[in-house]
């Protein structure tokens, strides 16, 4: 049995506990929000919060989890008043939308740690998360307007 | 339920009342021999055949006819709609039609999405149909006030009669004008009424890709359900000759391993467990006739065919002739690697098959040749076959499979599941598992007069037919020509009074597929490179060339010239920075790009700028052209910089994202998107921000390296 949090939930699975964080997320925590694109951290599809970490999902078995907080794409914000959801929305980010649950949790720490990143901060925090849709022009603009909107938002 | 009404020739709308309250609005394609009368009056069938449900509670759903894959159709469908519907847009509810003849494309006559055709093919259908809706509302609400439906109109949902101030909303109206008969005729807002269409429009399907709760195919689950991966053979063709599945067996929620026609099927509960059953499998196989293949061969088989007269796809004048007596000639050799998709969702499909019944829950862009196929497997008749439409993470022409592969393997697996089950594709089995864009060859020979100019262009193409043995064959191959081999060729855009394309058609056991922008992913390329070529063998400005030889092509001048002036085209650029120019017509629409590049240390290539114009005719969505512009352009970079699919001995090289890598974040470029503004019929927008981005790219390397890339992907020795 692992015992962790997501999303602020105490869960207790039974499954091997070298299965992949994201299998028991996905089969046996039917939270699908976070997805699955190469099962080898090339992709960042996976990305969730480890106690505030981006970690690729795909990759780290469940046991590292063990006692310890994971924060999916649904945990983010209970209904879209994130940020980075706002920005997302109002650039229009998503095509496909498959990746952006991850390309979001990826720059969810990379604002949580730079409250004011420059496009180089960007280009180095985001390298690890392919967009084969190719939003990548909007993702930057949407991560420097989120920065904007949780400026604002800390200055009220 | 009223009788269909006739709208043009042979079409019908037919309105009704929706089960448990609501206006429903369809509308019938004309079917041979009148047959579309009797469909439109089946009353068995109307319910379910909606294009548009009103709801009593104000909700507008309207039903998309095409997949949603990230090219926004789920907003530019509904758009389209309540340009007419006058419905409040907060209202609107998108949802995948059923399978269904009623929502067969326009154009090709079945249910799918390609070819960038879902807005200039449903330009009429979904606006016929919102005001078809619109006038029976209004209708109901004259009805009821007894007052005259020209003095009433529609707005936001609501119908307002401005004389004595009465309003209805359109959901306690719904069910009045389900009621009612329909109008023989609608008639259409004329463009310059337009409030939603061409207007930038938040996409509806935003908020839910934002926080998870977008449902892709790999995000059904359904009770009962088993996941099972497949083993299939690691060379085309190859076939098992011994199985040892013990070891798979022991592996905790490994249910089964069998035998299917593709491969072998390991049934688990869950996708881990299947995996590591996989992973434990012991086979032989025998690799059957493909075992020698070597792209390394191909390439140097083709560059020999291409030396022999192929069939002849297109001659104006005498090319040989003017060859002969031109001052100049040039000759060049490009080539280009098969592709994968590698779209970011792995394939994967559900199936419950039961006694009677089949149901299916897949991204696909090919519901009815899917669904057809699927039934002869599951021994059904197709209409006991239902195909749910899940969203697609992303599909770029691979959901689209003319063999249903990925569909009809899933039904062969729950018939030996006996379970609903779920066939997850791995990347490694989608980036080994074939239908890739083929590998092509293209030789050109241009002559030049003394003046510089072209005056004979000869193109010969080699590569393998994407159409043959697909049930567009008959369409599209005309004397031993595949139409989409020599697309953006044949049709050379450019006046070059002496021309000639032929065509060798290889067979060869890869399977391959159209992949974003098809036929035209090798010919832009290669012709605009070489045109390049042509261009500086002349002492000609490439882009001054190009304008020269667009003389009677107003639209594609007019995307070239606005590229060239937002990219100050002949301004001087930074040290080591070089300018490229491309333009391309394909799916009807004009688009031309610049790009500026730079070769970094040890020659890898770095884009700095893309500057891109594009003629779609109207837009619907302009927001969604300059995204697919953007996504285009990363899309033909990946494929410019990164990608080729290569067999040794049969089998597939790359894995995985490793060793088939996609473009990152850091080496985006600044792309700029300018749309010309047109009120002509819409044309495609998908794919033809494809085409010109490798041209572009090597014609900026030539400027600032001297040096000539004429092999896709561009390799860093090839600069270095």
């Amino acid at each position: 049995m692992t015992s962790f949090f997501v999303n602020g939930k105490a869960v207790h699975v039974d499954v091997d506990p070298s299965t992949p964080l994201l299998w028991v997320l996905r089969d046996s925590l039917e939270m699908t929000g976070t997805k699955f694109g190469c099962g080898m951290a090339l992709c960042g599809a996976c990305t969730v919060h480890l106690d505030g970490k981006a970690i690729r999902s795909c990759v780290a078995p469940v046991s590292r989890a063990e006692g310890k907080h994971v924060t999916t794409i649904e945990g983010l914000s209970e209904n879209l008043t994130h940020p980075l959801q706002k920005a997302w929305i109002e650039m229009d980010v998503p095509q496909c939308g498959y990746c952006q649950s991850g390309q979001i949790m990826s720059a969810a720490v990379l604002l949580a740690e730079n409250s004011k990143p420059t496009d180089q901060d960007i280009d180095d925090a985001m390298g690890g998360n392919i967009c084969r849709c190719g939003t990548y022009p909007r993702i930057r603009r949407a991560i420097h307007r989120a920065a904007e909107l949780a400026g604002q938002r800390s200055a009220k | 339920m009223s009788a269909p009404a006739i709208v043009g020739r042979r079409e019908f709308i037919r309105v009704g009342a929706a089960v448990g309250g609501g206006l429903l609005v369809s509308l019938y394609a004309p079917l041979p021999g009148g047959a579309s009368e009797a469909w439109a009056a089946d009353e068995k069938n109307f319910p379910l055949n909606a294009f548009v449900r009103i709801g009593t509670d104000e909700t507008v759903t309207v039903i998309a006819a095409h997949s949603e894959m990230g090219q926004g159709v789920y907003t530019s469908l509904p758009m389209l709609l309540n340009e007419e519907l006058e419905a409040d847009w907060s209202r609107i509810r998108v949802e995948s039609a059923p399978v269904d003849k009623v929502y067969n494309h326009p154009v090709f006559g079945m249910q799918m999405t390609g070819g960038s055709t879902t807005s200039p093919a449903e330009w009429e259908r979904y606006r016929k149909m919102g005001a078809m809706a619109r006038t029976m509302l209004m209708q109901a609400a004259a009805k009821q006030w007894n007052v005259d439906v020209s003095s009433c109109r529609a707005e936001k949902g609501v119908v307002i009669h401005a004389a004595s101030g009465r309003r209805a909303t359109y959901g306690s109206l719904a069910n009045a004008a389900a009621q009612l008969t329909p109008p023989a005729e609608v008639s259409l807002k004329p463009a310059k009424s337009f409030t939603l269409i061409g207007k930038p429009t938040r996409r509806l399907d935003t908020p839910s890709k934002t926080n998870g709760s977008a449902q892709f195919g790999l995000d059904v689950s359904v009770p009962g359900m088993l996941t099972a991966v497949v083993l299939r053979p690691p060379v085309f063709g190859g076939k098992v000759t011994k199985l040892d599945a013990t070891e798979a067996l022991k592996v905790p929620g490994v249910k089964a391993v069998e035998q299917v026609p593709s491969g072998i099927a390991v049934i688990a509960q869950g996708f881990w467990p299947a995996k590591l059953g996989r992973d434990k499998l012991v086979v032989t196989w025998d690799p059957g006739p493909n075992a020698g293949l070597s792209t390394n061969q191909m390439l140097a088989d083709f560059r020999e065919l291409a030396k022999t007269p192929g069939n002849i796809a297109k001659k104006t004048g005498d090319p040989a002739g003017a060859l002969k007596s031109a001052a100049k000639t040039i000759t060049a050799e490009y080539d280009v690697p098969y592709l994968a998709h590698a779209m970011m969702e792995p394939l994967n499909c559900v199936v419950d098959l039961r006694a009677d019944s089949c149901e299916i829950w897949t991204g696909t862009q090919f519901q009815t040749v899917d669904r057809a196929s699927a039934a002869k497997v599951a021994g059904l008749p197709p209409e006991k076959v239902q195909i749910h439409t899940t969203l697609l993470g992303g599909g770029f022409g691979r959901r689209a499979n003319p063999a249903s592969d990925f569909v009809v393997e899933a039904v062969q697996v729950a018939k030996v599941a006996k379970a609903p089950v779920k066939v997850v594709w791995t990347r490694e089995d989608d980036l080994r598992g074939g239908w890739y864009r083929p590998m092509w060859h293209d030789r050109f020979e241009a002559g030049l007069d003394s003046s510089g100019n072209p005056v004979a262009w000869t193109h010969t193409i080699v590569g393998q037919s994407i159409m043959q043995g697909t049930l567009f064959e008959g369409m599209m191959i005309k004397d031993g020509v595949d139409g989409t081999s020599v697309e953006g060729a044949a049709d050379l855009i450019y006046g070059v009074p002496n021309l000639q394309v032929d065509l060798h058609s290889p067979k060869i056991g890869v399977p391959v597929q159209w992949w974003r922008s098809v036929g035209h992913s090798h010919t832009g390329f290669s012709v605009e490179a070489f045109l390049d070529e042509v261009a500086h063998a002349g002492g000609k400005d490439p882009y001054e060339l190009r304008r020269a030889l667009l003389a009677s092509q107003p639209r594609m001048l007019a995307v070239l010239d606005l590229a060239a002036h937002k990219a100050n085209w002949g301004a001087t650029l930074a040290a080591g920075v070089g300018r490229g120019i491309a333009a391309h017509f394909s799916f009807d629409s004009y688009v031309a790009q610049v790009i500026e590049a730079s070769v970094e240390k040890g020659g890898v290539a770095r884009v700095h700028r893309v500057v891109c114009a594009v003629d779609c005719g109207q837009t619907i969505n302009p927001d969604t052209v300059i995204a697919q512009m953007e996504g285009g352009i990363i899309f033909g970079l990946t494929a410019a910089l990164k990608n080729e699919i290569t067999l040794k001995d049969g089998k597939v090289v790359q894995s995985n994202f490793h060793d088939y890598q996609m473009l990152r974040i850091y080496e985006a470029p600044k792309i700029e998107v300018y749309i010309v503004p047109s009120s002509a019929n819409p044309t495609g927008v998908g794919e033809p921000g494809v085409p010109p981005v490798a041209p572009a790219l090597v014609n900026a390397l030539f400027a600032v390296t001297g040096k000539r890339i004429r092999r896709l992907p561009i390799r860093p020795s090839d600069l270095a």
